[in-house]
């Protein structure tokens, strides 16, 4: 096994997202499918091969230090599940 | 009226004499979606008023002659792309309610050449597939044959074209997702090299590996759409400023004298025989058109699967984190705390593969098995890139499948998401390249689906892939042929 | 207090840049706005939004580099460090994790306790603040986004200090430094420089370090010095006790004085930093880092060296003129139209700098400009006016913005050095006082300085003074 079911509920917390008792056995078979596939990168020796983060290879894109308008308060908001007093409105933060 | 035959230059003149009007023409289109859509749900929203506005406006400044390369003619995007004041859902219940407040790129470009918006379309939810199953919208048909799947992830990108809805649409290719389903439906798709058009404002999925491309009906159109979406977008710093050529300007230029590679990997065994025989009876068309064929071998290519997913889940599991319920989209809160709505939210809005992926995707950048996963991934993709590069200096194009089978039936590879994953074997490879590749019809299987040919280009070379497609479709009639529906 | 324990301070400072606009966007980075009026997609984390980097903070985490004699690493990149937090709108915050733009750095700092000491700079990073929680009274909190995507530098310190004194001598010298490069505005209760200290303390002699605690919210030099040193106590008692110190992030609390643990209900942070896909890698050319060391100014510590050295100035006076680049370059100014350091030192320190502070201003607001100042000074070089009536005319320029000439001019304030005038009030004085004049004749010379005050009160502080004591010498001996 390449993952276990503890695995696959910690990973869920870490990600924000629960798996009901009754799909962790599935999703675990299918997770550890996955990456027992995954493994076969391993056949490969990769020492010294550097690692490709962007398809095309290119540094430096910038943008100058000018104002932009913003889109204002309304349009910031308009989406939210739940705003008042211009702010977005969540859960009590408890630090 | 039937855009069968027509191109987008020939629909443009009849505009432009008065032949027909922009109003009328979208009227057709809507008309058709109504006739169409209850068999394929290719769309997930038709903005019929603001359409036919819009086609009102065209068509008084086609009456004055202040045309531009698309005015007064209906296309449509799939849901991925952010539409101003018009829903943006990318196919997921998490974004079912999510009007955007801004446009994409692409869109303003398309709205700057006139295009009409007529609806948005369905697809894999956030990208997240290869059959048009994982959608909050539900499936989407096969217009061919609608037990079977039309391909994704920009499924109703290609359904729609192919079921004449409209003439054009926009999908977005991360691992195969407008090449594939274009193969499914018998339309010609298009993914540019990465860098060559904008990502700003379509909706992220992997960010190193998504790219916009257009899918139409014939050759011609695939390089009007891709000339009006392509070029620098400076809000997008993985764009690359370089000169757009005219790609209609040498369509016709032909393939005597290229040099066209068969990488040997792509024809393997496993491959259906109708796919085999299709591909290679344009092996034989190419050769009478006066290429040059060579077998060559992209040595890695086996490995572009595994390489692929790791990144593309790692990648996703990241961009996926802003659906937390505090700034958009549904939000679920039975009142346990923020970790509590966070989890419901995100837990209720996204669906199945989604949440698959953000799980293996979360697992690969975790600590521990960072090296072992994500970095070895993007290892093994230098070897990758590093095979197209070497095999780009001894031809001029690559010629392969596109997918390994015709269109499946809807259901078959549900509980197998492996197996899914593996049928992108042929279209995953390009875009961990970075390169360019295009889909176009090359035949039909003895079920009468349609088979994709997939040619693959060098860097920013989209526009000798393009005549390489022409010259194809040309010579054969495969592009003729409409599904009845 | 730590008699028996080596106290090991690190320091990690959030340094937030002046720039115009946010590091990924062109959202104004003014303070005290609306909530949420200065946000755009990319600021809000909406979906399909991509950030590109500001030029303007490359420049400053260059200069901030060089200062602290970092090395700029000609080839960096941009991270995503993973977690979730409604102040964080994309879920992930764009910093620099492996690769930052400067490392290896150092900074001399001096404490009267310990004398001078290099600390050393591990690295200095940009990255995106997060937005800002407001918690309200009701059970929900309140999310501001005009904060998020703010550009901020991150300065790591090695675990160079051994004391709270050292680390508040780190951190001013850190924000002098950086409000003199002009990159922050070193305001702290804006929270411009906002600083988590990394605390542990291990028996002298001992070589690994001891577990440390983090402490956060340390918005002021004082609250630094109080949490610290409350920190150092917390764990000699923890260990005292036969306790062990626990690794956490501790959130002190200034009003009680005290720090709490921020104990997470969660496992313990996974970040899965991994390169942004979405931002390119930076290359920084030498070429670039030389054009930026050639604008950069003179350091406050290379200025209080060159002012003793070259200028002559006592230690204290330099320490002063050096320490706001204001006041050096109204100094540096006043002494490159009026060559005497120690006159100009005297003037900046006591008029200007008094009557500012007096009237409550920013001495870039000073109504007396270095140029109008020397020609005040000139005046009494060439004894126009007294170094008294200069006092005077510094005031009325203060006032009404004429060059010292007009003033001197206008008010009739030119020194009477006609020694026929002055003779003639020597006389008076002399006349007026019988009885000094006895006693200076009976030897109590000291009383020359009595006359002397006598003849320019008398002419209204106008006598040229030198004049009036010759005068007076000769009259009181004839």
């Amino acid at each position: 096994m390449k993952i276990s079911q503890k695995d696959v509920e910690h990973v869920a917390r870490l990600a924000r997202l629960t798996v009901a008792p009754e799909e962790l056995e599935a999703l675990t078979g299918q997770m550890d499918a996955i990456l027992g596939y995954v493994d076969k990168l391993n056949e490969l020796d990769t020492e010294g091969i550097e690692a490709m983060a962007h398809a095309v290879p290119m540094s430096n894109a910038f943008r100058e230090d000018e104002l932009k308008p913003a889109i204002g308060i309304e349009r910031a908001l308009q989406n939210a599940p739940v705003a008042g007093d211009e702010c977005f409105t969540v859960p009590k933060v408890i630090e | 009226m039937k855009f069968h035959n027509l191109t987008i230059q020939d629909i443009r003149q009849k505009l432009n004499s008065g032949e027909l009007t922009s109003v009328e023409l979208t009227r057709v289109c809507l008309e058709r979606i109504k006739a169409t859509d209850d068999k394929l749900n290719a769309f997930i929203t038709v903005c019929e008023e603001e359409a036919l506005a819009a086609a009102a406006v065209a068509d008084q400044q086609i009456a004055s002659g202040n045309g531009a390369l698309l005015t007064g003619i209906p296309v449509a995007v799939k849901d991925i792309f952010n539409t101003l004041d018009v829903r943006t859902t990318c196919a997921s219940k998490i974004l079912d309610d999510y009007v955007s407040p801004y446009d994409a790129t692409t869109i303003t470009k398309l709205r700057e050449q006139g295009a009409i918006i007529i609806g948005k379309l369905n697809m894999d939810e956030f990208a997240m597939g290869s059959s048009g199953e994982n959608s909050a919208a539900g499936a989407v048909y096969n217009p061919w044959d609608t037990q079977r799947v039309p391909g994704g992830s920009s499924s109703g990108s290609a359904a729609a074209v192919a079921a004449g809805q409209v003439v054009a649409t926009l999908g977005t290719d991360t691992g195969g997702s407008v090449r594939q389903p274009a193969s499914h439906c018998g339309v010609v798709g298009l993914k540019p090299t990465y860098g060559r058009v904008s990502r700003y404002g379509v909706v992220a999925f992997a960010s190193s590996l998504d790219q916009v491309g257009p899918v139409a009906g014939n050759v011609e159109d695939c390089a009007l759409m891709l000339g009006v979406v392509a070029g620098y977008d400076p809000a997008d710093s993985t764009s690359v400023d370089c000169l757009v050529p005219d790609y209609l300007e040498n369509l016709k230029t032909g393939v005597a004298g290229k040099k066209i590679g068969l990488p040997k990997e792509y024809f393997i065994d496993g491959l259906d025989p109708d796919i085999k025989k299709a591909v290679n009876s344009a092996i034989e068309t190419y050769r009478q058109l006066g290429a040059e064929i060579v077998e060559v071998s992209l040595p890695h290519t086996d490995y572009s699967v595994a390489s692929y997913y790791l990144i593309a889940m790692a990648e996703a599991s990241s961009n996926l984190a802003r659906y937390d319920g505090v700034r958009f989209g549904i939000r679920q809160d039975s009142g346990d705390g923020l970790i509590g709505m966070y989890q419901q939210t995100r837990t209720a809005g996204f669906g199945d593969e989604v949440k698959r992926r953000i799980m293996l995707g979360t697992y690969a950048l975790s600590s521990g098995y960072y090296d072992a996963y994500y970095l070895k991934a993007q290892k093994v993709r230098t070897l990758i890139r590093q095979d197209f590069h070497d095999v780009f200096e001894q031809v001029d194009l690559l010629l392969t499948p596109v997918a390994p089978t015709p269109a499946f039936k809807i259901g078959a590879m549900t509980n197998d998401p492996l197996q899914m994953y593996l049928s992108d074997i042929f279209t995953i490879p390009t875009n961990l390249a970075g390169t360019c590749a295009m889909s176009l019809p090359c035949g039909f299987s003895e079920d009468g689906l349609p088979i994709g040919l997939q040619l693959i280009g060098k860097p920013f070379a989209e526009a000798e892939m393009l005549q390489a497609a022409y010259a194809f479709e040309q010579a054969t009639d495969w592009s003729d042929r409409v599904p009845e529906l | 207090m730590n008699s028996r324990y080596e106290v090991v301070i690190g320091l990690e400072v959030h340094v937030q840049l002046t720039t115009k606009t946010k590091i990924f966007c062109g959202c104004s980075i003014e303070f005290g706005q609306s909530p949420n009026s200065q946000t755009c997609p990319v600021c809000l984390g909406l979906p399909g939004a991509l950030p590109v980097l500001n030029q303007q903070v490359v420049e400053d985490a260059i200069k901030a580099g060089l200062a602290t004699n970092c090395q700029i690493a000609p080839h960096s990149i941009f991270a995503r460090k993973n977690y979730f937090y409604p102040d964080l709108p994309k879920g992930y915050q764009i910093s620099q994790f492996e690769l930052p733009i400067c490392e290896h750095g150092w900074m001399d700092i001096e404490t009267e306790e310990l004398g001078k000491k290099r600390v050393g700079i591990t690295r200095i990073h940009m990255e995106e603040d997060a937005g800002k929680l407001l918690h309200n009274e009701s059970n929900s909190s309140s999310v501001d986004l005009n904060r998020a995507c703010t550009p901020l530098l991150e300065v790591v310190s090695e675990p160079d200090m051994r004391s709270s004194e050292e680390a508040i001598a780190y951190l001013k010298q850190l924000h002098q430094i950086v409000v003199y490069l002009g990159i922050c505005d070193g305001n702290l209760d804006e929270g411009s420089f906002r600083c988590d200290a990394n605390v542990s303390i291990r028996p002298w002699g001992q070589k690994e370090l001891g577990t440390r605690a983090e402490l956060k919210n340390l918005n002021s030099f004082r609250f630094i010095k109080q949490a610290i040193e409350y920190e150092v106590e917390r764990q000699i008692d923890v260990i005292e006790d036969g306790g062990e110190v626990v690794q956490e992030t501790r959130l002190f609390d200034p009003d009680a004085g005290v720090s709490r643990s921020m104990r997470s209900k969660e496992e313990a942070h996974d970040y899965r930093y991994f390169p942004d896909p979405d931002l390119l890698p930076l290359q920084v050319s030498a070429d670039w880092v030389e054009r930026v060391r050639s604008v950069l100014p003179e350091l406050p510590l290379v200025k209080l060296q060159r002012y003793q050295d070259e200028m002559d100035l006592p230690a204290y006076d330099a320490g002063v003129l050096s320490a706001e680049r204001p006041v050096a370059e109204y100094f540096e100014g006043l002494v490159a139209l009026y060559n005497n350091p120690k006159v100009c030192s005297n003037w900046v320190m006591g008029e200007v700098l008094g009557a500012l502070k007096e009237k409550n201003l920013e001495i870039i607001d000073c109504p007396v400009s270095p140029e109008l100042l020397a020609g005040v000074l000139q005046r009494i070089d060439d004894k126009t006016i007294s170094g008294k009536i200069a006092k005077t005319v510094f005031e009325e320029i203060w006032q009404s913005g004429k060059n010292a000439d007009q003033v001197i001019e206008e008010k009739g304030l030119k020194q009477v050095s006609d020694s026929g005038a002055i003779e003639a009030i020597v006389d008076e004085v002399i006349a007026a006082n019988p009885g000094p004049v006895a006693e200076y004749h009976a030897g109590k010379e000291k009383l020359m300085g009595f006359f002397v005050g006598q003849v320019m009160k008398a002419s209204k502080g106008k006598a040229n003074p030198g004049m009036a004591n010759q005068l007076l010498k000769k009259k009181l001996a004839g």
